[in-house]
């Protein structure tokens, strides 16, 4: 032997021994929700990093968090609520419009951000093994600080405008956890679909724009008569805010089986994007 | 557990090479192209799609413990073949088994963002090469002790000289303790000596009874720490097994020509009247080699040229390290006495005997000297041969032979008086 007695290190070695098989996959392959768990100190690595840089070398750093959905409210409530004499199901338009723009400005920014994940992440995919699903999912996980801080300007207006905090409140984290699904699952297709096509990056304002008008962020979904009212809930922002107006400004319409289609319609979209996602990521290191 | 590390079966990577278009395509480019040839069969559009097998049928095991190298020229498939097992892409026929954890060093500071600390930067790039947050915190002071980052640790990294990131990113890498280690040529960083340092880094780790796979073009490089080696060329494996002979192997065919072909020599002319007109490297039984163990005896042979007849001339043999270029030995014919007079016009052969060599493991490049006495040039072309050096247990020692704390063994006695 060469190099004399040699001493098997252990020190990382780490429960059974395990045994990888590297060959071609064709078609629809699993998950690999295991291998996803593995790496979610990775998960949480990116997320953090996402938070600490993204207001580095600003001015006004985390206030960002909070101008936009502000200003667009600002926006709104001139001329959505002044001029236009937009309905708001009973509530002072302010904050009708700005209860529904926090969740829609988390869901807005991680759909741009996670769009162009992948492609962002071009150097690791080349580089480095870890299963890709962690790219696009610390993308949207990272706006949930913002979306805390946006929130927390949420619960001033409330204070400032006489709201009545009811007990409907537990009930936004279950209506954010659905923003948060619904973000994930149209990334997961967006993100996958940009490594090979980089249409998709110049067609993703135009489609947060379009959507942000068919969820109704500026209008209540009351103007709509049922069974139109529970279809509108396939699109899954429609559950979200109405869910948070519900939940927080206690409108009258309860979500019921409108929430119900949203669920259903985002559960659907995430379950299809992460097959979708996993059936190209094969190819991510060679086409990025 | 088996002793089998790495079994791969006919590994084959394809890849399209998309001609003339754009690096990525976009959704039109790809509905225009898919119309074309609808309409134009055998066309143009399907033309202009290549593919090349950047691997072909790969095939080889790997054992716990082995130190291989992979050698070939670029382009020959290594890269390919490192990724393939680093599970990056996936291959387009063929298997591979792997028993262990595979930590995998493609490039140093993967991950790497300019804004983050350098003490941020290890956590994140820890954890992007596979490290658990745990474990990046127990190695966090060695990491930072072997960057020689010292204070600047808490500076974002875009702050940081080209010279301090890398050994940030070398250091973090370095730390990485998975049971099958996968190297890209990443040895390559800093100056010479942090180099040495990152190679003393890596003898300590095949010393640990580590698997590894080493891609390195620095023969010297494999010699001094594999322990066996696998060449590649246009996709295949050319020759695979004991580190001496394959690198012997490869060394000769990437010199290209074989030494004797002398118009390739690039001469220093001195005053005409001889020249060297061939040269090779033999064992004591006359067999060419460009491969030796330590210990062996060397020969180096060659033959000059005089276009006429000299009183008496003298001749070096000049021996330097291919990789940094330090000079280790400066032979002479008057070394034993030999002297060469009343020389005839015509050819004449000599040979010269390095009994025993034990210079250090790496790879070495002779130059050849021809000079008339009092002080007349005649002759010299450098780096005319290649050979390498490889290790052969002729010491007892348990860590390998350093660069860059030595150049050439001695046996020594040791004892307590």
């Amino acid at each position: 032997m060469r190099l004399g007695d040699r001493r098997i290190s252990t020190s990382s070695i780490e429960g059974p021994p395990l045994i990888v098989t590297i060959q071609p996959t064709t078609g629809w392959v699993s998950l690999r929700l295991r291998d996803f768990w593995e790496y979610r100190e990775l998960l949480y690595f990116l997320v953090w990093r996402d938070v600490k840089v993204r207001y580095k070398q600003t001015a006004l750093g985390a206030a960002w968090a909070i101008i936009q959905p502000v200003f667009t409210m600002v926006v709104f409530a001139v001329f959505f609520g002044r001029l236009a004499r937009m309905p708001s199901d009973g509530v002072p338009y302010p904050i009708f419009a700005y209860a529904a723009l926090v969740p829609w400005t988390f869901f807005a920014h991680a759909l741009t951000q996670a769009t162009n994940s992948l492609v962002g992440s071009a150097s690791l995919l080349k580089k480095v093994y870890f299963p890709r699903l962690v790219v696009p999912l610390a993308s949207v996980l990272s706006g949930i600080v913002d979306f805390l801080l946006a929130f927390a300007v949420l619960i001033l207006l409330m204070v400032w405008y006489g709201v009545g905090f009811s007990p409907r409140l537990f009930w936004v984290p279950l209506f954010f956890l659905l923003a948060v699904t619904t973000a994930l699952a149209v990334a997961l297709w967006l993100s996958a679909l940009n490594v090979e096509y980089r249409d998709v990056r110049h067609s993703v304002p135009f489609l947060t724009q379009f959507w942000l008008f068919a969820t109704p962020v500026a209008y209540p979904s009351s103007l709509l008569s049922e069974p139109w009212r529970t279809i509108y809930g396939l699109n899954p922002m429609v559950g979200v805010v109405e869910g948070f107006r519900w939940a927080l400004l206690n409108t009258e319409s309860a979500p019921g089986p409108m929430l119900a289609v949203s669920s259903l319609a985002s559960l659907t979209l995430l379950v299809g994007g992460a097959y979708y996602f996993r059936r190209l990521e094969r190819t991510f290191a060679d086409r990025v | 557990m088996s002793t089998i590390a790495i079994r791969a079966e006919n590994l084959s990577k394809l890849y399209q090479i998309v001609g003339a278009q754009p690096k990525y395509h976009t959704a039109r480019d790809r509905i225009v192209n898919g119309l074309s040839s609808l309409f134009q069969r055998n066309g143009r559009g399907g033309a202009r799609r290549e593919t090349f097998w950047a691997l072909q049928d790969v095939s080889f095991e790997v054992k716990h413990g082995e130190v291989l190298g992979v050698i070939g020229r670029n382009g020959a498939g290594k890269s390919t073949l490192l990724k393939i097992l680093s599970r990056i892409t996936e291959p387009t026929t063929g298997r591979a088994n792997i028993h262990g954890r595979v930590g995998s060093l493609l490039e140093v500071g993967t991950g790497f963002h300019p804004e983050l600390t350098g003490r941020e930067n290890i956590y994140l790039n820890g954890a992007i090469l596979g490290m658990k947050k745990a474990e990046i915190q127990r190695k966090f002071d060695e990491i930072v002790a072997f960057s020689e980052v010292g204070k600047f640790i808490d500076t974002p990294v875009k702050h940081y000289s080209s010279g301090m990131y890398v050994r940030l990113a070398f250091a973090v890498a370095a730390h990485l303790e998975p049971e099958i280690l996968i190297i890209d040529e990443v040895l390559a960083v800093g100056d010479v000596s942090f180099q040495n340092k990152c190679l003393g880094k890596m003898e300590d780790v095949a010393s640990e009874g580590r698997t590894v796979l080493f891609v390195s073009h620095n023969m010297g490089a494999i010699a001094n720490l594999c322990t066996s080696a696998m060449w590649l060329d246009n996709g295949r494996v050319v020759a695979r097994g004991d580190v001496a002979d394959t690198v012997g192997e490869y060394v000769k065919s990437a010199a290209g020509a074989s030494p004797s072909e002398t118009r390739r020599w690039k001469r220093h002319h001195g005053t005409s009247g001889g020249r060297f007109v061939d040269a090779r490297l033999l064992d004591p039984n006359g067999n060419a080699h460009t491969t030796f163990e330590m210990g062996e005896t060397i020969v180096v042979e060659f033959d000059v040229e005089f276009s006429r007849s000299f009183r008496s001339v003298d001749m070096s043999v000049n021996i330097k390290r291919a990789d940094t270029g330090v000079a280790v030995l400066h032979l002479l014919n008057q070394d034993c006495g030999f002297v060469f007079e009343h020389i005839s016009e015509g050819k004449h052969r000599f040979s010269v005997e390095i009994p025993k060599c034990l210079l250090y493991p790496g790879t070495y490049k002779i130059s050849l000297w021809l000079v008339a006495a009092p002080r007349m040039g005649l002759d010299h072309v450098p780096d005319v041969l290649t050979f390498t050096m490889v290790d052969s247990g002729c010491s007892k020692r348990t860590i390998p032979f350093l660069p860059h704390v030595g150049v050439f063994h001695s046996p020594s006695i040791w004892r307590e008086i």
